[in-house]
């Protein structure tokens, strides 16, 4: 196989092709294994509901080339997912579909939060928007911009490679269904969240409306 | 029921300008702020409804008239079915509210006729304080169904007789009032916990279902046509799968 071989960092060595079957074999580390496949093949689920869907579709398209990745087949099923890619502002209309899409999605799962508004609410501070999806489901990395460019989302996608390739299978803890309070249906305390969607720049200096 | 449109010598549009010898519209340039030639159709409203036509005015070339309130469903009835007029085309139905504590809330029609080429808007002014009622066109224009039903949404405007006057953008549960409206905080009545929370107790599989985009239920009212080619073809189906059906029989 020969995936690194590298100074004293040889993970996998190919043996010597002798025609003996006693010599075909490898050994490796199983996370190393496990990590590998999953983050060399993890298929997008992409939600895309403004702008930032079509700097989305621009990296998926020829030029920059989400298949070097493993990431060419999008899965419009969240049940064949591996990653939610959340690709711009969500309203308060459209959070239960969005976390109704992230339970659907089978363990291991990783989310990308793209763009200033999928991560905070961006510029639109209203009454209609959810301020940051990490509100309603776990978010593992955030891409900024407004769009990003597609140089950023595969940054972003290269960080959650980075972070795919540090699991350790023993580590039972990262990978758990959150378990929404049945009251609140929040999965994280009321304060942390009104903490979390606090205004900020300019929007604090936001004109009121008049009584 | 929405009635159907009256029988025009043409709905092809410019054919009554056309008719009638008025040259064709083009892009203006250097329009007046205010001024200007006024719609043909106010002067034809003023004779036939006198004082309920309050007053008009011509704004950026486009033809302002503002009506009384309990003449407006008659104005907009008489527009759509007089050839003389032919406003066949209902563009939007929606409302003003300014900040000003004197000025009249407004309920804001545009009409469009295709047959003249004409653009008109109508308005209806109802004072602070009184209640947002209004007479529903859906029985003259069927697409007045969900603009009235968004004006209900964001401004809180009853739109009487109308069919089916619930939500349309904001959840059937939505509960802190109606957005657009000026006494409405930007960021929503609620802390931004309790908005996530009632939007989360939302039911999506009851509210988001493949129910609401069939046609089934609107088979009575299609088209003659569109009935018989959608009967053609669930035919052309059932015949499809009755020979799959032989054919599995026969292997």
């Amino acid at each position: 196989m020969g995936l690194i071989t590298t100074g004293e960092r040889t993970i996998v060595r190919a043996p010597e092709p002798t025609g003996s079957t006693q010599d075909s074999w490898v050994t490796s580390r199983l996370d190393f294994l496990v990590n590998w496949a999953r983050s060399s093949s993890m298929w997008p689920m992409p939600f895309g509901t403004a702008c930032c869907a079509i700097e989305f579709m621009a990296t998926a398209a020829s030029r920059y080339d989400l298949a070097r990745f493993g990431m060419e087949r999008l899965s419009f099923s969240p049940r064949q997912a591996d990653v939610l890619i959340c690709a711009g502002r969500v309203p308060y209309k459209l959070a239960p579909v969005l976390r109704r899409i992230y339970q659907q999605m089978p363990q291991p799962k990783w989310v990308i939060s793209m763009g200033a508004c999928a991560s905070s609410g961006g510029m639109f501070d209203n009454y209609a928007v959810v301020q940051g999806i990490d509100t309603i489901i776990p978010v593992d990395v955030y891409v900024p911009g407004c769009p990003p460019r597609p140089e950023a989302l595969m940054y972003a996608i290269l960080m959650l490679h980075k972070k795919v390739q540090t699991e350790r299978l023993r580590d039972g803890a990262r990978h758990t269904e959150i378990e929404p309070d049945p009251q609140s249906h929040l999965y994280i305390p009321p304060s942390r969240i009104d903490e979390l969607s606090e205004p900020f720049g300019n929007s604090v200096h936001q004109t009121r409306s008049a009584p | 029921m929405t009635r159907p449109l009256p029988s025009y010598p043409s709905t092809r549009p410019g054919s009554a300008r056309e008719a009638a010898g008025e040259p064709a519209p083009i892009t203006p340039h250097h329009v007046a702020h205010r001024g200007g030639a006024e719609n043909p159709s106010v002067a034809a409203l003023r004779e036939r409804f006198g004082a309920a036509i309050v007053r008009a005015h011509v704004m950026w070339g486009e033809t302002t008239v503002i009506v009384a309130a309990d003449a407006i469903h008659d104005v907009i009835a008489f527009l759509r079915d007089e050839p003389a007029h032919a406003y066949n085309y209902l563009v939007d139905v929606t409302a003003v509210e300014y900040r000003d504590a004197e000025q009249p809330m407004e309920l804001v029609w545009h009409l469009r006729s295709l047959p003249w080429q004409r653009f008109l808007r109508l308005k209806v002014e109802i004072p602070k304080g009184e209640p947002l009622v209004a007479p529903s066109i859906t029985d003259l224009y069927a697409s007045a169904d969900w603009l009235e039903r968004e004006c209900f949404d964001m401004f809180g405007v009853t739109f009487t007789g109308h069919p089916d006057l619930r939500r349309i953008l904001m959840w059937d549960t939505y509960r802190e009032g109606h957005p657009l409206r000026k006494d409405f905080p930007l960021r929503g009545r609620f802390s931004r916990s309790e908005q996530l929370t009632q939007a989360l107790s939302i039911d999506t599989v009851g509210r988001y279902s493949m129910t609401e985009l069939t046609i089934a239920e609107a088979f009575d009212d299609l088209p003659a046509d569109m009935r018989e080619r959608l009967a053609e073809r669930r035919a052309a189906e059932l015949a499809r799968s009755m020979r799959t059906l032989d054919a599995g029989d026969d292997a």
